[in-house]
């Protein structure tokens, strides 16, 4: 046991002596990463890093918008179902390696290999085959549909027209994986002295719970316009400490802060904190198989009374937008979604109405409604609990507030033994679809188990049209059904939580929070 | 002694394994997997994650697997931290919790021994009471706490010390951690130093020592301070125990990596394969700690080394 | 010299001297006043405040204190009074502390006084006991309690109580074998008393000393280790509380809304030092030796 000690503590003392760049950004990223391989990932934290050491196809630019990346062009076929890209001219790997299209190939079988266990690889499901041999249903990897036409050339061929698929190749799951470093290492491939990337930078060291530093990659074919010679990504899930880090100058950005430092930031740090809208929904989850649950008009009579406008400027104190709809606002090909026809009603005249529809439903005060309301452990989640539970109260309505940290969370969601219990989205692609996608009945992140046959028919209707305002129309009817049915009860659209020190420029709030670290630059 | 040392170390062997064993069901027990998450997985995924790390097969064969690869030294996958095993996260995670931990500790003694024999000696005049006071601040108020208002206090507002983080390794990053660490154990020793030392001092044989004309120094130093040492030397086991479960806190507010942190983040994400390596890192210290403090009990009073 | 030899057999007039000292303690009697209002407050307090603890005033959120609003502590995130929640907080944490400090004391001096006193193979089996829930990484046992079992406040109670006896057996089995040495132990062995009424009547109220301190020193830990685990999540549900979770929400917003925090923090540190005060006040007064004449 000692000689281990001593060992690493020397280990230790020379790791520490690493000389600090001028140019290093530190971000404080929240939650340690699971790995450097993308095909790991599910966190956004993770993809500041993947997205940073990796690039796809197609990539992010300064707005999250999706820009040719490995690939300078692309063309799609007439049928939207075959996609040709060409890579740039003289792209290599951080170790020097050309970049070909048998690269990409390799990339997309790996991802849908079943042995691989990908936990996001439904996100590339459009491409043909893709979900038959991730199911392994189809054992033949190698009829997925990514073919390298030549060194040069690949082609990409789908299911059936998808029209956010370019949208979908920016994830990090059609990152570039480099085959050469996996055939050399195996399952070691990923560790920082093994690892090659095409990304603007690639990892330089990587201490867990403490810090992922990256360093430009010359290789990259635009480092001559990438302004930070590297970055910091540190690991803290405490945002108290993390904001006392950033006033001692210690952070330059902070990727989260806490809500109720918000007023107090505007005074004393004007400018410096960030909120925007995100593409997101926080919703409640309500069992639509659970009498009495089963009732629509209890789901309305809960949601109803549910007063959201207090919830985003008082509770949360960041102004969260009431969400009256189950997509968000400013979804691509979407237009303004449905909203519940109740929405403009005063609050008061609400709860009267919900009122009355539980009494109707057979409840009063001899008999009142009594439920379980879940929530995994988080300060804002526990407050919106608590006050959604006091806004119920009114109504005759006995609520546990019942607390479990995030993996049994959802774990009791996924099983269906949860009478009420808070749940999220954020946008995996710009398309309503992924949202709508939720309260299908086949899905298995309908955690209410809603289940509606004329919903889940237009939703596929719409997956097959390829004209953009039918295809819109088709979804918001289907949106539609599932508001007047209550199906889940919508709370607030998500804002993006970001302190930029007044030292970095090139940071660009959108809608997806996606800033990457080569459009960014540090004044000294 | 060193059969006596070497006995007892062998006996710890089946502790670990019942403790092991113990934490091995129980994790599986307990609801929540390690790939439930925010955004679940579909299902046959999740069946090839659990297929990959042998989940899929019954508990006790899992278990066996797990006995196995750990008596060959292999302490298995983790699944938070994919890229490194449990054994390279301990590896890593340990030199800092070792510093942060031992240079508590070695305060913690110090300052909590000197504190308490002053606080003895001057027993119930103004130095105790001073002391006393600043003692019991340092135990009454949680480190959760401190923590925070100790950054605000050095960090923000007299910046003198850096808020948090690892930084280049320099004295300046380890001084609020280490304080936050070894507050509440300062004080804890302190008054059981305190206490055992009147204690002593009241006893007949100092006093016969003091009636046969000994200087009052020479007493304390030479016959007092031993016996009043074993409370505190019961205490040190259990310490440094309590250090590795503080330092949870400390590493989490501080930013730091080290094994505590590693071990809540485990446990709060199902990563069963580290949390089974930490716990058997930190049973295999306690153990060893607690069979030192008994080594060290024995030589400070003879009457329990000849039982 | 004979002081020391008769304190087994004189229970009552020891108890009576020792009571008579502690009341000359201002210290400790000023203690146990505060205290008592403490717990006046926490029990009856809640009848005599128009707000309860759960309850939010829609028309103020997170106001500071003031007397006008009658939200004398002023109010949380969620407009509930915090002066309610305080009391109500303190009622909880001082349930905790006591049940697992008593649950402590009886198991951990029992066990620690028959191991020392009886040694040998018991002792060395007993202690190996010990030494197996010790090297049980403690707070990860009471997370996966918490866990498994759900989180209520009586598991709380039980499985604090249950893992802080450990420490006060070892410290009172180290206690014990040097009791034992002592010459009226001895004397009582010779006089064939059976051993366990000389453990119970004659080796236990000499340990009152340091299970006193020990338990003094086991109240603030346990309530340090209930707001720890609230810290980390795992205290009393929603809408209960402690002090301890008062605390950790409030540190997280102590410049921007002070009185969460230093309100319940007050309450608890003051509670402490209460709680250690008498409890030193209480190690005076039984140690009979000091008043000895010199």
């Amino acid at each position: 046991m000692r000689k281990i000690t001593l060992s690493s503590l020397l280990l230790l003392c020379c790791s520490l002596s690493i000389p600090a760049f001028s140019a290093t950004i530190n971000i404080h990223n929240g939650g340690d990463p699971t790995s450097l391989d993308p095909h790991k990932l599910s966190g956004d934290w993770e993809n500041r890093i993947a997205g940073d050491i990796f690039e796809g196809l197609v990539t992010e630019d300064i707005g999250a918008q999706a820009i040719p990346g490995q690939a300078e062009s692309w063309t799609i076929s007439d049928d939207g179902l075959v996609y040709t890209f060409t890579l740039r001219d003289g792209i290599t790997w951080s170790d020097g390696k050309a970049i070909t299209a048998d690269d990409f190939v390799f990339s997309f079988q790996r991802l849908m290999d079943p042995a691989t266990a990908a936990e996001y690889a439904y996100l590339q499901y459009p491409i043909k085959n893709a979900e038959a041999i991730n199911s392994g249903e189809n054992t033949d990897i190698a009829s997925l549909g990514v073919r390298a036409v030549d060194e040069k050339t690949l082609e990409i061929t789908l299911e059936q027209p998808t029209p956010y698929f370019i949208g979908a190749l920016t994830h990090y799951t059609a990152y570039a994986i480099p085959k050469h470093v996996i055939d050399a290492h195996g399952d070691d491939w990923v560790k920082v002295e093994n690892i090659a990337t095409n990304g603007p930078y690639k990892p330089s060291e990587w201490v867990p719970g403490s810090h992922v530093t990256t360093v430009k990659n010359e290789a990259h074919y635009d480092a001559a316009n990438t302004k930070l010679d590297g970055a910091k990504f540190f690991v803290l899930e405490d945002q108290s400490a993390a904001l006392k880090r950033y006033r001692a100058g210690e952070f330059d950005i902070l990727t989260d802060f806490p809500t109720d430092q918000y007023e107090w930031m505007e005074e004393n740090l004007p400018g410096q904190a960030h909120v925007a809208p995100f593409a997101g929904l926080y919703y409640y989850v309500i069992n639509n198989k659970k009498p009495p649950f089963d009732n629509p008009n209890v789901r309305k009579a809960l949601s109803m009374s549910i007063n959201r406008e207090v919830i985003g400027p008082q509770i949360l104190g960041t102004g969260e937008i009431p969400a009256y709809s189950w997509v968000p606002p400013g979804m691509a090909n979407y237009g303004e979604p449905a909203t519940v026809d109740w929405k403009d009603m005063p609050y008061g005249e609400k709860v009267e109405t919900a009122k009355k529809l539980l009494e109707e439903a057979g409840f009063n005060s001899d008999n009142p409604l009594e439920l379980q309301l879940r929530y995994n452990t988080n300060e804002n989640h526990k407050r919106i609990a608590v006050a959604v539970a006091a806004m119920w109260k009114p109504l005759g309505v006995e609520v546990e507030l019942y607390n479990t940290e995030t993996k049994v969370h959802y774990d009791e969601l996924q099983k269906g033994i949860v009478d009420v219990g808070r749940a999220g989205w954020l946008a995996d692609y710009n398309d309503a679809d992924n949202f709508l996608k939720l309260l299908k009945s086949t899905v298995q992140f309908n955690y209410g188990r809603y289940a509606n046959a004329d919903f889940d028919a237009l939703l596929d209707k719409a997956n097959v049209t390829t004209d953009a305002a039918a295809r819109a129309d088709l979804l918001r009817q289907a949106e539609e059904i599932a508001l007047s049915e209550s199906a889940s009860i919508p709370i607030y659209y998500y804002l993006s939580r970001n302190v930029v020190s007044p030292k970095v420029s090139g940071f660009e709030d959108n809608a997806f929070d996606i800033h990457r670290t080569r459009w960014l630059d540090l004044a000294e | 002694m060193l059969r006596y040392a070497l006995n007892r170390l062998l006996s710890t062997i089946p502790v670990l394994w019942i403790a092991v064993t113990a934490c091995f069901f129980i994790l599986r027990l307990a609801p929540g997997g390690p790939f439930d998450g925010e955004r679940q997985l579909p299902q046959r995924i999740k069946d090839n994650l659990a297929a990959h790390y042998n989940l899929d097969k019954p508990i006790v064969e899992q278990y066996f697997i797990y006995v196995g690869n750990v008596l060959k030294g292999d302490l298995g996958p983790s699944f938070i931290n994919q890229d490194f095993n449990v054994a390279e996260q301990l590896a890593i995670g340990l030199p800092y919790t070792i510093i942060l931990g031992s240079v508590a500790f070695i305060l913690a003694i110090a300052i909590g021994i000197l504190a308490g024999v002053m606080g003895a000696l001057y027993r119930n005049r103004h130095p105790d009471y001073v002391l006393g006071l600043i003692i019991l601040t340092g135990l009454v108020i949680p480190n959760f706490l401190v923590a925070p208002i100790l950054q605000l206090v050095f960090g923000l507002k007299l910046e003198w010390l850096p808020v948090g983080g690892w930084g280049d390794g320099s004295i300046s990053f380890l001084v609020l951690p280490v304080v936050v660490l070894a507050l509440p154990h300062i004080a804890r020793i302190s008054r059981l130093m305190r206490g055992a030392l009147i204690e002593v001092l009241n006893s007949n044989y100092i006093r016969t020592a003091r009636s046969k004309g000994y200087s009052s120094s020479r007493v304390i130093i030479k016959h007092a301070l031993k016996p009043a040492l074993m409370p505190v030397v019961s205490y040190l086991g259990p310490a440094a125990g309590f250090l590795l479960t503080g330092s949870l806190v400390v590493e989490t507010i501080f930013g730091l990596p080290g094994i505590g942190r590693y071990f809540i983040n485990a446990a709060l994400n199902r990563d069963y394969g580290m949390v089974l390596g930490t716990v058997i890192f930190y049973m295999v210290l306690i153990v060893t700690l607690n069979l030192i403090v008994d080594i060290v009990y024995a030589w400070l009073d003879p009457r329990v080394r000849t039982q | 010299m004979s002081a020391t030899m008769q304190l087994p057999t004189e229970g009552r007039s020891l108890l009576q001297n020792a009571l008579m000292r502690l009341r000359a303690n201002k210290g400790a009697m000023v203690s146990l006043f505060v205290l008592t209002l403490l717990i006046l407050a926490a029990f009856i307090g809640p009848y005599f405040i128009p707000f309860n603890y759960q309850d939010p005033d829609w028309a103020a959120f997170r106001t500071p204190p003031s007397l006008s609003s009658g939200h004398y502590f002023g109010t949380d995130q969620n407009g509930r009074d915090l002066l309610a929640r305080t009391l109500y907080g303190t009622r909880v944490s001082l349930i905790v502390a006591l049940v697992a400090t008593i649950v402590a004391i009886i198991i951990g001096v029992s066990f620690g006084a028959i191991a020392g006193y009886f040694g040998g193979r018991l002792d060395q089996a007993m202690m190996r006991f010990v030494d197996i829930i010790y090297a049980l990484p403690y707070i990860l046992f009471v997370i996966l309690l918490m866990v498994v079992f759900g989180r209520n406040v009586y598991l709380l109670f039980a499985a604090i109580g249950a893992l802080e006896w450990l420490t006060m057996a070892r410290i009172v089995r180290g206690q014990t074998l040097s009791i034992k040495q002592r010459e009226f132990i001895e004397a009582a062995r010779a006089a064939g008393v059976k051993p366990l009424t000389i453990v119970f009547r004659h080796i236990v109220p000499n340990l009152i000393g340091p299970v006193v301190i020990y338990a003094a020193l086991t109240v603030p830990e346990i309530v340090a280790t209930e707001s720890f685990l609230s810290y980390l999540g795992f205290g009393v549900q929603e809408p209960l509380t402690s002090l301890g979770t008062l605390i950790a929400e409030g540190g997280k917003v102590m410049e921007v809304l002070p009185w969460l925090l230093w309100f319940p923090a007050t309450f608890l540190v003051v509670m402490l030092l209460c709680m250690l005060f008498i409890g030193d006040g209480l190690r005076d007064a039984f140690d009979t030796r000091e008043h000895m004449p010199k």
